[in-house]
């Protein structure tokens, strides 16, 4: 979480404590904290403040914004469109209605290219069955960093009257707030906020219509009630990392080439995703030969906190779906996720370090292997 | 034609492949190597090796559960078989074939 917000997180625990429904003096002060996150989220966003919800958190919202399009188009159909690399949120529940519903065609993932961006003639076939109610594609993948065309997205689904939801849990706070969209939904994690706030964006030209009893909460979006210093924490994040996010933006871009091109000179290496048109803070990278959750360990030993896409780091034990959907290597899959510099001032000599170290890392778990010689 | 046969079943990744890579290094070219594997990710990860290193991967079946005694399907449930053949090795002296494996895509 940025300092700032961190600040602002304990101070409104203080002044924000009390039941924003509340009429008494604590009351209306929490109300009027939480009617400035708002604003400060929409005008950030684009939209109007009462276009924008707050959610326990960005998958949570993500689900809302997937059930409330499907559930407003009930009477033209049930059936969903997602790209294959959307988060596993959209993912397990299209499958999940599909498999329900006992109709698998209720649920259609388009696949995606080499470096993992949709394809678009695919999407627009898929969107054009009858009885498709939404189209799901994310900002930009947060594994392996690639845009998707949203723009074009958005105008294929708009030419069938298709409603376009955008995950944007992975590009808030490090691109340019996305422009097409009929439902967006974000995480405060994403742009140095604290974790428990989801932001879910539903204009007032959508239909939306949230299945379930009628909620007074979050102007009917939600039954669960945000917490105010959170959200008053969140909007602070935002406007922090609004005033800095071009020059985040280019520093990160140069660390993660820096990194992607010394991950590229290591022996049997596939560099994943676009190496342009990419989010600028996040990179990953297959090996051949290497023990994941091995290298992830040895990585950890000397300091450095990766993730992976392995399927030996995975509680499930089944490689990223990401990954595999793009046909890249899934063993031996190093995740970097670079913080923004508020929160990492030593980031570059980190980075320098981290360059240094790896080759010997990944030779260490080869040789572990029996590899080294393959 | 030269045949290996890799058992792989039971085997976590990157294990399937590094048995695989081990039979083909040995291998003369044209040789088809069987691999049999449980392992969820070679299903991706065997295609992924045979691109980054220019083996032809001429075949992956899925094989059910053996049918019949309880034993065997016991042992062996549900497993993936692939058949590869090997590529000319290359300048291998040189320890060449890291550029190749390399996806200039990617890069």
């Amino acid at each position: 979480m940025l300092p700032p917000a961190r600040a602002t997180l304990m101070a409104a625990l203080d002044a924000g404590w009390a039941d924003p429904r509340r009429l008494y003096a604590e009351g209306r002060r929490a109300r009027a904290l939480l009617d400035q996150a708002r604003e400060e989220l929409a005008g950030g966003l684009g939209v109007r403040p009462p276009e924008v919800s707050f959610l326990p958190a960005g998958p949570a919202a993500l689900r809302a914004g997937l059930d409330g399009l499907r559930y407003a188009g009930r009477r033209r159909g049930a059936r969903m469109v997602a790209t294959a690399v959307e988060h596993s949120a959209i993912l397990t529940t299209g499958r999940y209605h599909a498999a329900q519903a006992e109709e698998p065609s209720l649920f259609a993932e388009v696949p995606v290219d080499r470096v993992g961006r949709v394809d678009l003639s695919a999407l627009e076939q898929a969107v054009a069955v009858p009885g498709t109610v939404l189209a799901a594609v994310q900002s930009a993948n947060g594994e392996v960093g690639t845009r998707q065309p949203l723009g074009q997205a958005y105008e294929l689904c708009r030419a069938r009257g298709i409603p376009l939801l955008v995950d944007a849990m992975a590009s808030l706070g490090h691109d340019a707030p996305p422009a097409h969209f009929d439902v967006l939904a974000g995480d405060a994690r994403s742009w140095g906020g604290p974790a428990g706030l989801g932001v879910l964006v539903v204009p007032e030209r959508t239909r939306w219509r949230r299945p379930g009893p009628v909620s007074e909460l979050e102007l009917g979006r939600t039954d669960v009630e945000p917490v105010v210093a959170i959200a008053l924490a969140a909007a602070e994040a935002w406007r922090q990392s609004q005033a800095t996010r071009v020059d985040e933006a280019a520093r990160s871009s140069a660390i993660v080439r820096r990194l992607r091109a010394a991950a590229g000179h290591l022996r049997d290496v596939e560099v994943v995703g676009d190496a342009d048109d990419r989010l600028p803070h996040v990179l990953t990278f297959s090996l051949l030969y290497v023990d994941g959750e091995a290298l992830l360990t040895e990585l950890d030993r000397r300091g450095f906190a990766v993730a992976s896409g392995s399927a030996c780091t995975s509680s499930t034990l089944e490689p990223s779906h990401v990954l595999t959907a793009m046909g890249m290597l899934t063993h031996g899959n190093v995740r970097i996720t670079l913080p923004l510099s508020m929160i990492a001032p030593t980031l570059e000599d980190d980075i320098d370090r981290f360059i240094a170290e790896l080759p010997a890392a990944v030779a260490a778990v080869r040789a572990r292997l029996g590899a080294s010689d393959l | 034609m030269n045949r290996i046969e890799v058992d792989a079943r039971g085997l976590r990744c990157p294990l399937p492949v590094i048995r695989l890579a081990a039979a083909a290094r040995d291998a003369p070219a044209g040789t088809l190597i069987t691999v049999l594997t449980s392992d969820p990710a070679a299903r991706h990860d065997v295609p992924a090796w045979c691109r980054m290193r220019d083996h032809e991967l001429r075949e992956m079946t899925e094989v059910p559960d053996a049918s019949g005694t309880d034993a065997a399907s016991a042992a062996h449930p549900a497993y993936l078989r692939f058949v590869v053949v090997v590529r000319p090795h290359p300048s291998k002296a040189a320890g060449g074939g890291s550029n190749s494996a390399r996806s200039s895509r990617a890069m």
